[in-house]
């Protein structure tokens, strides 16, 4: 995001502060697709992913006043999608949901070893960074695709500096690991 | 002793924390210098960083796929918008509103009619490169997520064509970029943090071809980075 970028996202908050209806189809229409993707990747369920959005965009619109422009807007975002998509799991109350979410997913389609035999790395990839713990694919989600700094990171997860590098090493050992387990060696570790 | 010791070689460096980072662009200018050299001396450290650009590839290909959501969790919000009651902006808001006209008067204006106008499309796309690549090159610049330039500079003109997010080797040049744009017949749909979403051609592509094309992306000098995308 360019600094305008930003800007123009602070000006659109400033306007949704005031009540402007539009400004709010506008920062929806901007930032509700990535917002989905990173609640579906935690919550693992569309449905409760929707709702996710319409609860983080409503309190966007209750909070707008109290935006003081210390983060950028989609890192505020991020950071309430997060805070939204944990509640909707407790709320739940389904402690196993991780393992059988996964489980879920690795049936709908080829588990790793089935992928490996097709000699698709790339596959099995994907699959091994579905399979990591909520806590893994949050941290490899906000690096690599919602391309959020170090600092950043720390701020939506709401841990130090130094254990976002770590635990994001420890995430990359594990991806690692479940490649190995379904037979794709890279090299590393 | 032999435990600790072995705690400790097991213990991460700090460039090699820093790799993931270096991949995304997300490090001061300061990181980055001193992640390159290591990995200009590093031949170990080169191999995981190689790895990490795949995981880097996947995870953006893996969170494409997701799509997006359904119309109902709009119309759900604004729902409860309007359900809920008026309310008299704060001071802060206010004060904030007066660096909002400012930046709104600066604003450009949408740039909706992109499909006819292809010569101004091109100057635009050139724009847009030129603007991500010297955004890349200044050091130390707050940078975050989703530049996405949602004003539709060619996104509307044919949602079936196949879409990719290519990142540029930093040494590429506007004049390379859009060479490559015409060999390709591509347009440049969005870009952020340094990444293109480019739409190829007119026509829907099928599976293999659409794998072809990004087999060949991958394979110009100067493309760092080529991933399908929707």
């Amino acid at each position: 995001m360019s600094a305008t970028q930003a800007a123009s996202d602070e000006v659109l908050i400033a306007r949704i502060a005031r009540g402007d209806r539009l400004a709010m189809q506008v920062l929806y229409g901007r930032h509700h697709v990535r917002v989905f993707r990173f609640g579906i990747r935690l919550v693992r369920d569309e449905q409760v992913a929707e709702d996710l959005i319409s609860e983080v965009f409503l309190d966007v619109w209750r909070q707008a006043g109290k935006f003081e422009g210390r983060s950028a807007v989609s890192t505020w975002l991020l950071a309430i999608t997060r805070f939204k998509a944990l509640s909707a799991l407790r709320r739940r109350k389904d402690v196993e949901l991780d393992d059988e979410a996964a489980n879920a997913i690795e049936d709908a389609a080829d588990d790793p070893e089935v992928s490996v035999q097709k000699k698709d790395t790339s596959d099995a990839l994907r699959k091994c960074l579905s399979s990591l713990s909520q806590e893994h694919r949050e941290i490899v989600d906000l690096v690599y695709y919602h391309e959020k700094s170090v600092e950043e990171v720390a701020e939506i997860v709401g841990i130090p500096e130094n254990t976002v590098k770590t635990r994001l090493f420890y995430a990359r050992k594990k991806l690692a690991e479940l490649l190995k387990a379904a037979g794709v060696e890279r090299g590393w570790p | 002793m032999m435990a600790v010791k072995k705690m400790l070689e097991q213990e991460p460096s700090e460039i090699e924390m820093l790799l993931p980072f270096h991949a995304a662009g997300t490090l001061s200018a300061r990181d980055a210098k001193r992640v390159e050299e290591a990995l200009a001396r590093d031949s170990e450290l080169a191999k995981q960083y190689a790895a990490i650009r795949e995981e880097y590839a996947e995870t953006i290909g893996l969170n494409e796929s997701l799509g997006a959501p359904s119309a109902r969790a709009m119309t759900k919000l604004f729902a409860a918008i309007d359900d809920e009651p008026a309310r008299k902006p704060s001071m802060s808001s206010r004060i904030s509103a007066g660096v909002s006209g400012f930046f709104a008067s600066l604003s450009p204006r949408t740039l909706a009619w992109s499909a006819s106008l292809g010569g101004l499309v091109l100057l635009l796309q050139a724009g847009v490169i030129g603007a991500v690549l010297v955004k890349n090159e200044q050091p130390g610049t707050f940078q975050t997520a989703s530049l996405s330039m949602n004003e539709p500079i060619t996104r509307s003109l044919v949602p079936e064509a196949p879409r990719a997010l290519v990142k540029f080797a930093p040494e590429a040049r506007v004049a390379d970029i859009t060479a490559l744009l015409d060999l390709y017949q591509a347009s440049i749909v969005d870009a952020r943090g340094g990444m293109f979403r480019l739409q190829f051609g007119t026509k829907a592509m099928s599976k293999d071809e659409v794998a072809g094309l990004i087999n060949r992306l991958k394979g110009e000098k100067i493309v760092s980075l080529a991933v399908a995308a929707q």
